[in-house]
């Protein structure tokens, strides 16, 4: 068809011949050409250091939060909720301070999210209570009578199966995130340890992960549920970095 | 299709060397799996190792049955000297987006229904909008698009190459398994099987299993551009080219992942934070570009010209777009994270580099148009003709569209909205959805050997249903993007926000049900393509020459 248009006269269009004429050439082409963008964008961002500040109280998360954000992965919550606060006049007066890159240099994957159908959680942690919570996953309308949100009665009511969760955290090492091999070895026990009021170890866990907060999450002491760790998660979203002390200057050059 | 054997000349039946590596490959794979599902860490993982055994031990059986079926000797690659072409892995692959189409429109319209009404959430785990939403986006992108780009790809490169498609069971693993992959992706979905990452949200198996049916497809692909009798490679191979080995790159970076162990379906990914991001949306857009673009600008460059029987109207724009196109389109992925952590030095270049793109974009979408010069009469006779110049025009729209969302301070205001829902549904209904429409139109009588469609006046139906609820979606969903932003940042006169978030969720509720009535029109609009198709394929040929003598109703 048109792509015999041209004769074989000596124009520049005629050395396109070679990519019409040749497979080799044309997947050459195409590699290079879609390599260059790919390449400038992605590859700065591993050795630029201003791309992640260091900012105070970074932690990976607790066995117990992860094993919450594993659920919150599962439902697929980030299909309606955003963790990303833009530097706006409105989002910072609405959920608070602008996310920093370093407060999600431990998310894998990292869930900012696309759609806000449902408000942003990027700072959610400690804005309301573990009951309130626990209600709202339930059934939404008990607590925001217009609320769209499906519910999520089945949380409270399964228990959660964390067995294996000393090999996420093994992973995670492997993967550099900074997970300690004492970490790892007490993990089953940490997620006991942090879903359970008055825990005897509570302070060991405390250690290891600072912030970390340690109760009965679910208003059900005798079982640990999806619910449990859900809520957990929720509810230190946002809680690590100290903005009374953070510096926005300080990694300025 | 084959030369008829004479039973006492025939040579020896041996197996070949792909028959002989496919069986020892499925039964080995079959073994592993059962494996994998015994020793699994929980029961959705093992309900998948057990598909993957079943549809080995399948495989095994369909090929032993096709070997002993099948004469001596190698298929001839020409007849009476033309191509002995394989068109039946087409007819599959189009059956196929049809289906998924219609599942794909209709998850679609149950979502839209749940945002609208909670209640349609049935508060069942796997119904619920988290889970059904990746399903509805997969359904329509992967599984209706993807066996789209298939099924043309294969069709297209055979006749523009002249040559028959290469490979004997290959092409069958291409077609077959990548609908397996859409099964266990989509099961994975509703149970709650996620790597949560926007269109690569299947784990690291499906992950796996998708890039050896990805490499088997390139390869039978570039074998069968290599056996070509024609010297030039037509210009819509080019873009299934582009789209193939693009999307090949793109997989394998976004999905670079280790599992927790090989009896769990759960991974972490290599990359994090900022960088994750960085890569989930250079994949995520380019997917756009490569998937929803690039393999569908090839479907234009075949089935319009065909179909106007115009040649192409500029082969020095095609290669000016060609080339721009994807070049430019690889850097446009920051525009998804236009004011987040992301260095703004990435999120500029992503903006230039989107604004950029509107002029291939554009260049592509004249050479679509402009091919019809000369025949813009059929425009108004012929309604496959006039789907696809519609498709064109909506991606002219959308591509103009999508630039103006890229300029940052556009983006404060559209970002997070429905309006990005609105954007990428003017894309993915108007242009993708309806260049393959026009593509299955002209497919199914050519494939199943028919002068036309069963029913133009079905044609015309589904066009004008579905076009109408294209613009109740895109519309009400501009509004409500529009709105929600406007409400999200409107202050009071003392300096306080004016609205709760709940308040903009309320005002969404009129719109989402505008929305939902769209989509059920569009689907509607599907429900009568396939009716189409169904008496196409059935109907007895003499049948059809008295409609076709109405059809074009001047």
């Amino acid at each position: 068809m048109a792509s015999q248009g041209t004769s074989t006269s000596t124009s520049i269009w005629s050395k396109h011949q070679i990519f019409e004429k040749h497979s080799y050439w044309l997947m050459l082409g195409i590699l290079v050409m879609i390599s260059i963008g790919g390449l400038v964008e992605i590859a700065p961002l591993f050795y630029l250091k201003s791309t992640i500040e260091k900012v105070e109280g970074m932690r990976p998360y607790t066995p117990l939060e992860l094993a919450g954000r594993n659920i919150y992965v599962r439902e697929g919550c980030y299909n309606c909720h955003s963790q990303m606060i833009r530097p706006l006049r409105d989002e910072v007066e609405r959920y608070g301070h602008y996310s920093l890159a370093a407060e999600s240099m431990y998310d894998r994957p990292f869930q900012w999210g696309s759609k806000r159908t449902g408000p942003d959680l990027a700072r959610v942690g400690g804005k309301y209570s573990d009951l309130w919570h626990l209600e709202h996953l339930n059934n939404p309308r008990a607590v925001v009578p217009a609320s769209i949100m499906p519910s999520y009665p089945w949380l409270a009511q399964t228990r959660l199966n964390a067995k294996h969760i000393a090999e996420d955290l093994r992973v995670q090492q492997i993967l550099g995130v900074p997970y300690t091999d004492e970490m790892i070895e007490k993990a089953q026990q940490d997620l006991k340890t942090q879903a359970t009021s008055d825990a005897d170890d509570a302070d060991g866990l405390q250690k290891r992960y600072p912030k970390a907060q340690v109760r009965d999450f679910d208003a059900n002491p005798g079982t640990i549920t999806e619910a449990d760790a859900l809520i957990a998660y929720l509810q230190m979203l946002g809680t690590l970095v100290d903005f009374k002390l953070y510096d926005n200057k300080a990694n300025v050059r | 299709m084959s030369t008829i054997q004479d039973p006492i000349q025939a040579p020896a039946k041996s197996m070949r060397f792909g028959e002989m590596a496919a069986l020892v490959g499925f039964s080995a794979f079959a073994f592993l799996s059962i494996i994998i599902a015994a020793k699994a860490y929980t029961p959705e993982y093992a309900f998948h190792a057990y598909l993957f055994a079943a549809a080995s031990i399948a495989s095994v059986f369909a090929i032993g049955n096709r070997y002993m079926n099948r004469p001596a000797g190698a298929v001839p690659q020409f007849i009476d000297g033309k191509p002995n072409y394989n068109f039946d892995v087409v007819k599959v692959g189009t059956i196929f987006a049809v289906v998924w189409g219609i599942a794909g429109f209709l998850v679609g319209v149950i979502a839209a229904l749940q945002l609208a009404f909670p209640m349609f959430n049935f508060d069942l785990p796997w119904i619920s909008f988290g889970r059904l939403r990746p399903l509805h986006t997969s359904a329509v992108i992967f599984a209706f698009g993807g066996n789209v780009l298939i099924a043309t790809s294969f069709y297209v490169v055979q006749r523009t190459s002249r040559a028959r498609l290469a490979g004997d069971i290959a092409p069958w693993f291409v077609i077959l398994g990548y609908n397996f992959f859409i099964v266990i992706a989509g099961t994975g979905y509703l149970l709650g099987i996620t790597q949560s990452k926007e269109y690569a949200e299947p784990e690291w198996y499906s992950d796996l299993f998708l890039t050896v049916v990805w490499v088997t497809y390139f390869l039978v692909f570039l074998v069968t551009v290599l056996k070509r009798t024609e010297p030039h490679i037509y210009v819509a191979n080019w873009f299934y080219f582009a789209f193939i080995i693009t999307i090949a790159v793109l997989h394998l970076g976004n999905n670079a992942t280790i599992p927790i162990s090989l009896f769990s379906p759960k991974s972490y990914i290599v990359w994090s934070g900022v960088q994750d991001a960085m890569f989930q949306w250079w994949y995520g857009h380019n997917a756009v570009g490569f998937f929803l673009t690039a393999g569908f600008l090839a479907l234009m460059y075949y089935f319009i010209p065909k179909r106007a029987d115009r040649p192409v109207y500029s082969y020095r724009l095609s290669i000016v777009h060609f080339w721009a196109l994807i070049f430019i389109y690889i850097w446009a992925g920051p525009h998804h994270l236009h004011y987040t952590a992301l260095p703004d030095w990435a999120q500029t270049l992503g903006m230039t580099f989107s604004v950029i793109l509107w002029m291939p974009s554009w260049g592509g979408m004249i050479n679509g148009l402009m091919t019809l010069s000369g025949a813009w009469d059929k425009l108004r006779t012929d309604p496959v003709i006039r789907m696809m110049v519609v498709a064109v025009a909506f991606y002219g729209m959308s591509t103009f569209e999508g630039p103006m969302m890229s300029v940052k301070a556009v983006n404060s205001l559209s970002h997070y909205t429905e309006w990005t829902i609105g954007h990428v549904h003017s894309g993915a209904l108007g242009w993708v959805a309806y260049i393959s429409f026009g593509a299955i139109y002209c497919l199914v009588p050519w494939l199943w050997h028919k002068r036309e469609m069963y029913s133009m006046k079905a044609v015309s139906w589904h066009f004008w249903v579905s076009t109408l609820g294209i613009v109740l979606y895109i519309s009400s969903m501009w509004v409500a993007g529009i709105l929600q932003g406007l409400m999200w940042r409107a202050y009071t006169k003392l300096g306080f926000l004016e609205y709760s978030f709940i308040e903009t969720v309320e005002a969404m509720h009129p719109l989402y049900v505008i929305r939902a009535a769209g989509g059920i029109l569009f689907l509607a609009g599907a429900l009568i393509m396939a009716w189409n198709v169904w008496k196409t394929i059935t109907m007895p040929e003499a049948a059809a020459e008295p409609k076709l003598a109405l059809a074009p109703a001047e």
